[in-house]
């Protein structure tokens, strides 16, 4: 970690060790800097998904912070509630931050956060994306990537769609704040959640791309490494959206698609051809995004 | 004071005087006058609560579940499809011990679409956890919803207050509607077991292991089986306030009966005028109302019906592959009793039919007129031009 990230790192670890993540997974590390960005008046609400289980087993808990685990589709329901709880309280202040996965959000939550957000809640709704159904053996989700072989979609049936854009969902809803964020540039990061702890009022959303050693077959180590590639190579670009209009790019990478892809075993089988199929789908969605910056 | 309002009123009535801090709730027929009437007091400021309008039942749920982890007094209501549609958040609320309260209105579940009264769908929700209190009229409509929060707060179980569609629900009856004075002495505000905090952080339904998991579950059944008591106690304090009470359940005429029938909702209040016609016929009729479905008022309904011949279970509701539900439990209830009544099974009113004084009336000639009962439900006032035998 350079010098001006240390500085910007407050030292409170709300994240306690002793959480059950797997070795080098990014869920884990999104967790550790969001909630040092956001503080510890923070509640967190979180679906079913690997953070259900990292959280630890009761009667323990990994977060020095609230917890409210519930059901897979309600993030952005149960996440209402509990803030409109505290608001009648008289606890303004406090944070509620769902934190659900790419299942929990772009498939079965998809609906919950649509009707949390349009009533603009007074919620984060962080989304760390891992890119499939990594807790329950690496299925596919609408935010697999084009080319990936998970455990449902296995042999020559890789995924043949699209990744879901989810941050182009939120912006149609025009919410206050929408960002993409990658655990591989912490200091941007953390940036983006502070900024979202601080625009309170309205719903603010954090796309988080986390990797996955287990479901990505990458080795732990190099967890952050590639989740740097992936911004690199603009496959998963960082910006920023306020208010569903004003566009941010916070990052412009010059690398290809092929570096990113040759790292992980989930594209081992792509050939040159399939390759050169997601550069191009890749440059399509990079001139998409600068059209609206 | 005496209102002439609607059964749905009466929950919105008794929701506004229970000072109810967080409502979430999604329309669906015949839910809607109720959550209308919330809205509108929202609205005007004579209940200071948030209303969260949600895009489904499930989210409803969910919503309520959030706010009452949040500590505050939380309410929804729903119907039919609705209820079928939260039943994942049903077991989540009661497991997470949180003394929601429900206002249900029996619907009939599809398909063919159909609005009218059934209560298929709230007993389809049986096994979640729920406390279940079914009402007769409007007046008790009130009264059990006013209930309802003092009983889930003391036990933290979630209770549905369950009213029949439209006989209920849309019809104006005259209710005596409480001063607000009264009811804040009858229900302060909450002190909640369960506050997410902030200034005191924990974490409420992190994984369990299956060391752990039987006895989470054994203490529900502990609460439930603290309910009677707790009820009875709610009854008495309540009753000192309002000078009403209703029980688990309520004999009518059972002391000398032959035939009790086991009624329950809107049917009730048919029943008894057919018990005095029948009485005043010589014949010894009884009726049994049973209001609380969960946990299953085992011990009344043993005493009850111990000393009749036999029991007439009128069910508006139905089983597939087995036959009515109430007949059901009513069956669990006694089967282990050295001497208990036969018990006859009839499905009368399903999707809204009428049960009317002729329908229990033939259910009495045909309870009286048969030896044993059949070894299925039998089904009242069939269409025999609709039915298509297989």
């Amino acid at each position: 970690m350079n010098i001006a990230i240390q500085k910007a790192t407050p030292n409170s670890e709300l994240l306690h060790p002793g959480h059950v993540a797997c070795p080098g997974c990014g869920a884990a590390i999104a967790m550790k800097f969001a909630l040092k960005a956001v503080g510890e008046k923070t509640a967190v609400v979180i679906p079913a998904c690997c953070w259900g289980v990292i959280a630890g087993p009761y009667p323990q808990t990994a977060l020095k912070v609230p917890i409210l685990q519930t059901a897979f589709a309600t993030a952005g329901a149960a996440a209402s509630g509990l803030r409109a709880a505290m608001d009648m309280n008289g606890d303004t202040e406090s944070i509620v931050m769902a934190w659900a996965g790419d299942g929990g959000t772009f498939d079965i939550g998809l609906q919950s956060l649509s009707g949390a957000v349009e009533r603009n809640e007074d919620i984060i709704y962080v989304c760390y994306d891992n890119e499939a159904y990594m807790n329950t053996g690496v299925q596919r989700s609408s935010s697999t990537p084009y080319g990936t072989r998970t455990t449902t979609t296995p042999g020559h049936a890789w995924k043949k769609s699209r990744k879901k854009n989810i941050m182009e969902i939120m912006a149609a809803h025009r919410i206050p704040y929408a960002a993409s964020a990658s655990i591989a540039f912490p200091e941007d990061m953390m940036q983006k959640f502070s900024r979202a702890g601080r625009l309170k009022g309205g719903s603010r959303f954090l796309h988080v791309f986390a990797t996955c050693p287990t479901g990505w077959g990458i080795p732990s180590e190099l967890s952050v490494k590639i989740a740097r590639m992936a911004v690199q190579c603009n496959m998963f670009p960082l910006y920023e959206i306020e208010n569903g209009m004003t566009y941010t790019l916070n990052y412009q990478g010059n690398a290809h698609v092929e570096d990113y892809i040759k790292t992980q075993g989930r594209f081992r089988h792509l050939s040159k051809a399939d390759i050169a199929e997601i550069q191009k789908m890749v440059d399509e969605d990079w001139e998409l995004l600068m059209r609206k910056m | 004071m005496k209102r002439i309002i609607e059964g749905s009123h009466a929950v919105s009535e008794a929701v506004r005087l229970g000072r109810v801090q967080v409502v979430s709730a999604y329309p669906i027929t015949p839910q809607t006058h109720i959550v209308e009437a919330i809205s509108e007091d929202c609205a005007h400021g004579s209940l200071d609560a948030r209303f969260i309008c949600v895009e489904s039942e499930h989210s409803a749920m969910a919503a309520v579940i959030g706010a009452s982890s949040g500590g505050v007094r939380a309410f929804t209501a729903t119907s039919g499809q609705g209820l079928a549609y939260m039943h994942e958040l049903l077991h989540w609320a009661s497991a997470a011990r949180l003394p929601i309260v429900m206002a249900e209105v029996n619907r009939a579940l599809a398909p063919g679409w159909n609005i009218w009264a059934d209560q298929t769908d709230s007993l389809s929700q049986r096994d979640t956890g729920w406390i279940q209190l079914y009402c007769e009229d409007g007046q008790e409509v009130l009264d059990t919803t006013l209930q309802a929060f003092r009983l889930a707060e003391a036990i933290n179980l979630p209770v549905m207050v369950i009213l029949d569609a439209f006989f209920l629900s849309h019809t104006l009856e005259p209710v005596d509607v409480p001063d607000q004075d009264s009811v804040d002495r009858f229900l302060p505000p909450p002190t909640p077991r369960i506050k997410l905090d902030t200034a005191n952080p924990y974490a409420l339904g992190q994984m369990v292991a299956p060391a752990a998991y039987m006895e989470m579950r054994r203490d529900i059944q502990k609460a439930m089986e603290a309910v009677p008591g707790r009820f009875m106690a709610v009854e008495d304090v309540y009753e000192s306030e309002f000078g009403r009470r209703y029980g688990m359940t309520e004999a009518v005429a059972c002391e000398d009966a032959d035939i009790i029938f086991v009624v329950s909702g809107t049917v009730s209040g048919t029943c008894r005028q057919v018990i005095d016609e029948l009485r005043s016929g010589g014949e010894k009729a009884g009726m049994l109302k049973i209001k609380m479905f969960r946990p299953f008022p085992v011990d009344d309904v043993r005493r009850i019906l111990g000393r009749a011949g036999k029991a007439a279970v009128v069910d508006r509701n139905f089983s597939f592959g087995m036959g009515g539900i109430f007949a059901q439990e009513v069956k669990a209830a006694l089967c282990n009793e050295k001497k208990h009544p036969s018990v006859f099974g009839y499905i009368a009113g399903l999707g809204g039919r009428d049960v009317t004084p002729d329908t229990l009336q033939e259910i009495y000639q045909a309870t009286r007129l048969s030896d044993h009962p059949e070894r299925e439900s039998v089904w009242m006032g069939l269409n025999q031009t609709m039915m298509r035998d297989s």
